[in-house]
């Protein structure tokens, strides 16, 4: 308002925002939004039932009906779908909504069974707390209820009671509009509605457990939590899921140091609210009975024994120090961590990398990408990602099944808000109907269809990698003309990562200002990757010569030269030239693509020790086992797949004697006679923030302060940087001590970062507010692929969320979801077979055969072979088919 | 009975309701048919086509009784594709005359159907007809295929720029599709809900959400009278507001029930029950006790209302609504409490479930009243009954207020309500009981015997 007369009057309507009043009081709202939202945001709470801030609001329940005057005198309106207008008056208190909401209330309650006392959602009820603070004292219902039977199962996991439910509409609209798995609907009418299943198509449904989470009654009950323990005996602890990469925001809540139930927490950029099943349930493994809570050792005559921490200690630095007497720091590897806080895993780069002096360590089983390539890359947040308007490129994994809350958002932002999504697959997934366009590539050329989809020219050939050079063009004409963000991972096992960093690579050099989402899924594996646990980096994505001088004084030494990855250190183990080979949660027997690499790994390493939660079958090859604290037993940090550090948060005790890694690393060093310098995981940061100019002013403080956690900026920012120093405590004035900056600089005065440090190539002036430049990425090179043999199928391995991982084999209720080890073929291809559906064919690859359930799909290509990694069922692990060494493995489906 | 009985006017749409083949191409053209749709195309632009259809005042037929050449004006200019859906899901008890339009008259109405989409700029139309009505589905059917063989509908109709398709679909039998929103969630292939409005009206944004005029059956059947005879010859006709000839469908305790076409506005009640060439009076010499005035939902009217005129303005200044022009007459002999609880137990079958008042209030009012009838009523019955209709309809007004998405929970209060305040006695006598509640599971029985008060020990005798 430009008249100042006016403005003495009515306070200033900013733009955008109009003036509202609610029960006498102004409130500014913004336009287009809801008056229920509007009223909640400025303090009064209009309840409701079927309203979810996430979800499209329908007006069913009428609980939330309130006066609402915009001119024309006042009447009863639904909150939830009425959008704010300047000058509205809105009054939740009359006599006419009080009365209104009331008789709602009884009407809900007429059918409800009452039946709070044996009710999970007793004491967290909205029916039960409305009722007590909006509803009529007593019933007037004297006729009979609606009876059905109940509960009766909707899926493996979730239960439903019809004559609990008030039909609002939640669960259904969120299977149909934010799942996409319309498998629970309204059935019948008028007074017997209900919410039910169709016969023989239950509610398998990844994200089934929300359902649950957002009943408004105890309508929907999840068998793991059911009669677990009443609302009020549970105290909770907010942290993340680390369930994958994605970092999903939710509580712990525990009784009696035991886990009992995970729930969403709405975390706007990341998970708004929803959890995967896998997420959510794997609640069970924490609480499992075979959790390792001793350490164990192996005895003369092989078997593992359970030994004192002390012993097992000692036996271990004993064969460490023989084994770095006998053939040097180099004899040392660390295979894994990716299942550790960011504060465990820097731990342990120092005492592999600092004190022991091994760049042997890769916390990837090279079932990801390359580490130079994540740390080189400039990336991208979720909301970057799903920003309306813009295209994604998704290189990677499917993600509903690897990435679940990521489908979520990205279904979310190509269905409501005009992304479009380009998939190169090389079979259809689960997000491909998604897709505007959905490429099926041959397996290991993806880097020749970016480069040709990048620029496709005027000489295209007919086909690059089996996509016809209309398509390309059509792909590349909507590539070129919107925002692109890339989605990066690794879908297909079979396949050389090198061939995607070379993708990614051409995307980086053709659109420089392209950022990437990551896509590897394992929990922390960013987290590791940016403490340095891989070979070749340091803490804070700085190479090996970059972070150096940074870690003099700091850490003892600091290896020079370039150690080897996963792959590497198992055929160097094989062939007999790793000594002492540590297994932090790491299963390499099933999770390493190249199945007979890793025993030969393992057999070959003269000590192996092993720091896990369970008795994986990797680690039942070890010498020493020692027992780690896991998820809700720690506490610390954890990074997700955009590089956000949230805190995770100690709920419960470990089992037995169970320790943090950090805790065992340091014993570890101390053993070897140096002190860690960790006493506690916060400490960590100090340390963290004084080496690497990328955690200036970030700790578990800063990352919880605003609940979104703090998403570490790549590439950094100048002003980003400033903003840092100024308005961060200690961490300033310890980052200039450790860059020898002048202590009397003012904030504000940029204090000059190495300039060697990638993420700080400081532009001529030394202020610019645009994004520093990333070094380039390294370049890959990348075997093309041989033809394709005529009788051969090429082989594609993949990830289903349910697989035989050991998280999953430990949770009772989701353990019986993995669909089985299956191969799947065009059913062109499996007409050639001779078989029915779901006999055994043989599947040979170079390496070996298995045997195997064969199913026709019409998802994969022909000349493809679909299997899914880590499932049971087939005779032998079907990762010995895989040769790791090779850019694809071909095999040939047989009668056996 | 009005002095001088109503005058003869021309019957606009029965006209060949008395023709054995009055269904038929070859009589349809044979009396006149498509020559309407053929002046339209020949001599008028679509904006003349609408202004006629303004002159004429025609007002929907469907029940709202909202003017049709206003309403297609709704469509937001220039965005295309809109779509013209027929409202032929008549389904409200007492309601029957769109049946016949349809099954004696199909072409009249796939004219009129031509006739809109042009006016409206449509290339699609889609007719919904009530699953049940197996006739008017087939000949409906019948018709589409002979019009589509004849070149009425399809490509470059008669020669012209002008093109349109029109899609038959059957209902699955459920009331509320009648209510417009829900007629095109069904007809999306979804469960027939009504949409809010707002954002859903149909004219903004209708069927996959593009704009979409909706209208009745006895609508559209006037439109070719209108356009051969003109606007201003249907408006002499009738009543200033209520103009033109309307079907009125006559059921319940009258000699002669059935469909007629009176003058709209002008005819009275009494004209029309008790007309000889009409309802021709009460049945065996009873007498009048409620009849309703436009369909279920409506307010009952009683004999103080039989001289208003068949007109919206003054059948709403006198509480109640004209509606879909069915008109249920009750006599002395009908009990207000069980002709009450049938209405109700329509609605109450027929709500869709989707919002809480109407879904659990409907159910609740039909049990209450079902007990009563079954001798089960207590004490405070009636205040409870009307206070169940206040919070589905608050303060029990006409027109209603609603706490519902839609009006099919209004509907079922304002039988409630009419025979409460007309017939409380006959309500009272049923709620004499004090019996004690007892819920009976899985039982027929709503309350037991009145629980005897416990006998006080006799006091011990003094030693």
């Amino acid at each position: 308002m430009t008249d100042t007369q006016d403005a003495v009057d009515a306070p200033e309507v900013p733009e955008g925002m109009v003036a509202v009043t609610v029960d006498g009081k102004q409130i500014l709202a913004k336009k287009g939004e809801l008056v229920i939202a509007a009223a909640e945001r400025t303090g009064t709470y209009i309840p409701r039932f079927c309203y979810h801030p996430r979800m499209e609001p329908v007006g069913m329940c009428r609980m939330c009906l309130v006066e609402i005057d915009t001119g024309r005198g006042p009447a009863l309106q639904p909150s939830c779908m009425i959008e704010v207008a300047d000058g509205m008056t809105v009054t939740t208190e009359s006599p006419a909504a009080e009365k209104a909401q009331e008789g709602v209330l009884e009407f809900l309650l007429i059918n409800h069974p009452l039946d709070c006392p044996v009710c999970d959602k007793g004491g967290e009820c909205p029916l039960q707390d409305q009722t007590m603070s909006y509803g009529p004292g007593e019933s007037r219902f004297v006729e009979e209820k609606r009876h059905y039977e109940k509960p009766i199962p909707v899926s493996d996991v979730v239960l439903i009671d019809r004559e609990r439910c008030i039909l609002c509409d939640r669960c259904t609209r969120f299977a149909k509009d934010v799942a996409g798995d319309p498998l629970i609907h309204f059935q019948d009418r008028g007074n017997q509605t209900q919410v039910n299943t169709f016969p023989d198509h239950p509610f398998a449904s990844y994200f089934s457990g929300n359902t649950v989470q957002i009943c408004p009654v105890g309508a929907l009950t999840a068998t793991p939590f059911r009669f677990k323990a009443r609302p009020w005996d549970l105290t909770e602890a907010e942290t993340t899921c680390t369930s994958c990469s994605v970092g999903c925001r939710m509580v712990v809540q525990s009784s009696r140091n035991q886990v009992l139930r995970y729930q969403g927490v709405d975390l706007d950029p990341v998970n708004w609210g929803w959890l995967c099943d896998k997420g959510r349930f794997g609640f069970e493994a924490v609480n499992s009975d075979e959790r390792l809570g001793s350490p164990l050792l192996r005895d003369e005559g092989l078997l593992l024994e359970s030994a004192t921490w002390s012993a097992a200690l000692e036996r271990a630095t004993s064969a460490l120090q023989q084994g770095i007497d006998r053939s040097g720091p180099e004899g040392v590897a660390v295979l894994g961590g990716s299942r550790l806080t960011n504060e465990d895993a820097y731990a342990w780069v120092k005492l592999a990398k600092g004190i022991i002096g091994t760049d042997n360590i890769d916390c990837q089983l090279d079932d990801g990408l390359p580490a130079e390539l994540i740390a080189g890359m400039p990336r991208a947040t979720i909301d970057e990602a799903c920003a309306p308007g813009g295209v994604v490129l998704l290189v990677g994994p499917d993600p509903k099944e690897e990435l679940p809350i990521l489908f979520l958002r990205l279904r979310h932002a190509v269905l409501n808000d005009g992304v479009d999504l380009v998939e190169l697959s090389s079979v259809e997934t689960a997000t491909s109907h998604l897709a505007t366009h959905s490429l099926r590539y041959r397996p290991g050329e993806v880097h020749g269809l970016v480069k040709a989809l990048l620029d496709p020219g005027d000489d295209l050939p007919t086909e690059v990698a089996g996509i016809r050079a209309d398509q390309i063009e059509d792909v590349a004409r909507l590539l070129g003309e919107r925002p692109l963000t890339v989605i990066i991972g690794r879908a297909n096992l079979t396949e050389a990562a090198e061939t995607l960093a070379a993708a990614a690579k051409a995307i980086n050099v053709a659109r420089p200002e392209v950022k990437f989402l990551s896509a590897l899924r394992r929990a922390n594996v960013h987290g590791a990757l940016d403490m340095g646990m891989a070979p070749g980096l340091l803490a804070g994505r700085a190479s090996l010569a970059d972070g150096t001088e940074a870690l003099s004084g700091v850490w003892p030494r600091v290896p020079t030269e370039r150690g080897l990855d996963a792959a590497g250190i198992l055929a160097a183990a094989a062939a007999g030239k790793i000594d002492t080979l540590f297994l932090l949660g790491a299963d390499p027997l099933n999770d390493f693509p190249d199945r007979d690499l890793a025993e030969r790994g393992l057999a070959g390493a003269r000590t192996v020790i092993a720091t896990d939660l369970f008795l994986t079958e990797s680690v039942r090859q070890a010498d020493v086992v020692l027992p780690a604290a896991g998820f809700a037993e720690v506490r610390g940090t954890t990074t997700n797949l955009e590089g956000r550090i949230t805190t995770v948060s100690q709920k419960v005790t470990p089992p037995g004697t169970a320790q943090s890694d950090w805790v065992i690393a340091s014993d570890i060093a101390r053993r070897l006679g140096y002190d860690l310098g960790i006493e506690s995981p916060e400490q960590v940061w100090d340390e963290l923030q004084r080496i690497a100019p990328l955690f200036a002013g970030i700790s578990p403080v800063a990352a919880d302060e605003d609940g979104s956690g703090v998403v570490l900026e790549w590439p950094r920012r100048r002003a980003s940087v400033d903003e840092l120093e100024a308005t961060s405590g200690s961490g300033p004035s310890e980052l200039g001590d450790a860059m020898g900056a002048d202590e009397t600089a003012t904030p504000g005065d940029a204090v000059a970062p190495p300039a060697t440090h990638p993420g700080h190539v400081v532009g001529a002036n030394g202020a610019s507010p645009e994004p520093h430049e990333l070094p380039p990425l390294p370049d890959w090179t990348v075997v093309e692929p041989p033809a394709v043999d005529a009788y051969g199928l090429r082989l594609v391995a993949t990830r289903k969320l349910y697989d035989q991982g050991t998280q999953l084999r430990h949770s009772g209720s989701l353990m019986g979801l993995a669909e089985g080890a299956v191969v799947r073929v065009n059913p062109h291809d499996f007409q050639r077979l001779g078989m029915s559906p779901g006999d055994d064919a043989r599947v040979t690859s170079a390496r070996t055969h298995v045997l195997v359930p064969a199913q026709p799909d019409e998802r994969v290509p022909r000349g493809v072979a679909l299997l899914h990694v880590n499932q049971s069922g087939g005779r032998v692990n079907v990762n010995a088919l895989i040769d790791s060494k090779t850019v694809v493995t071909d095999v040939r489906v047989e009668r056996p | 009975m009005s002095e001088a009985g109503p005058r003869e006017i021309p019957r606009i749409v029965s006209s060949r309701w008395d023709l054995e083949d009055g269904f038929t191409l070859d009589r349809y053209e044979s009396t006149g048919g498509y020559t309407a749709l053929r002046k339209a195309l020949d001599t008028m632009t679509p904006a003349q086509v609408g202004e006629e259809v303004k002159a004429a005042s025609l007002l929907g037929r469907g029940g709202a009784g909202f003017p049709a050449g206003v309403k297609w004006g709704f469509c937001p200019p220039g965005v295309f594709p809109r779509y013209l859906v027929v409202n032929g899901d008549e389904s409200e008890p007492g309601t029957y005359k769109d049946r016949l339009l349809m099954e004696r008259d199909p072409h009249q109405l796939i004219e009129g159907i031509l006739i809109a989409a042009y006016a409206i700029g449509c290339g699609q139309a889609f007719l919904y007809v009530r699953g049940e009505m197996a006739l008017a589905q087939e000949r409906l059917a019948g018709a589409l295929n002979d019009a589509y063989a004849a070149g009425y509908i399809g490509r470059n109709i008669m020669g012209s720029e002008f093109s349109l398709d029109v899609v038959l679909h059957w209902g699955a039998g459920a009331y509320i599709v009648g209510e417009e929103t829900a007629l095109i969630e069904s007809l999306e292939g979804n469960r027939g809900m009504p949409r809010l409005k707002p954002p859903f009206f149909p004219a903004a944004k209708g069927l996959y959400l593009q704009p979409t005029v909706v209208n009745n059956v006895e609508t559209l059947s006037n439109l070719p009278w209108i356009v051969s005879n003109g606007g201003g010859a249907f408006a002499e006709l009738g009543a200033e507001k209520s103009t033109g000839t309307r079907l009125f469908a006559v059921s319940g305790h009258v000699n002669n029930p059935g469909v007629f076409e009176v003058e709209f506005g002008v005819t009275t009640f009494r004209d029309l029950l008790y007309g000889k060439q009409y309802g021709d009076g009460i049945r065996n010499g009873h007498r009048l006790k409620a009849f309703i005035p436009g369909g279920a939902s409506a307010p009952w009217f009683y004999e103080e209302h039989l001289d208003l005129p068949l007109e919206a303005g003054a059948v709403g200044g006198a509480g109640s609504m004209l509606g879909s022009g069915a008109i249920v007459v009750m006599d002395e002999t009908t009990d207000a409490v069980k002709a009450a609880w049938r209405v109700v137990r329509f609605f109450a079958r027929e709500s869709c479930g989707k919002c809480t008042p109407c879904r659990e209030g409907t159910a609740w009012l039909e049990k209450i009243l079902r007990r009563m009838i079954d001798g089960q009523g207590r004490k405070g019955d009636v205040d409870k009954l009307m206070d169940v209709c206040d919070n589905i309809s608050p303060q029990i007004t006409w027109p209603p207020k609603q706490t519902t998405i839609c009006p099919l929970g209004p509907s079922a209060v304002s039988p409630i309500a009419s025979a409460v305040l007309r017939f409380k006695d006959e309500f009272e006598a049923l709620c004499q009981g004090d019996a004690e509640v007892s819920v009976a599971i899985n039982g027929k029985a709503y309350l037991s015997q009145p629980v005897q008060p416990e006998q006080p020990e006799p006091a011990e005798a003094p030693a």
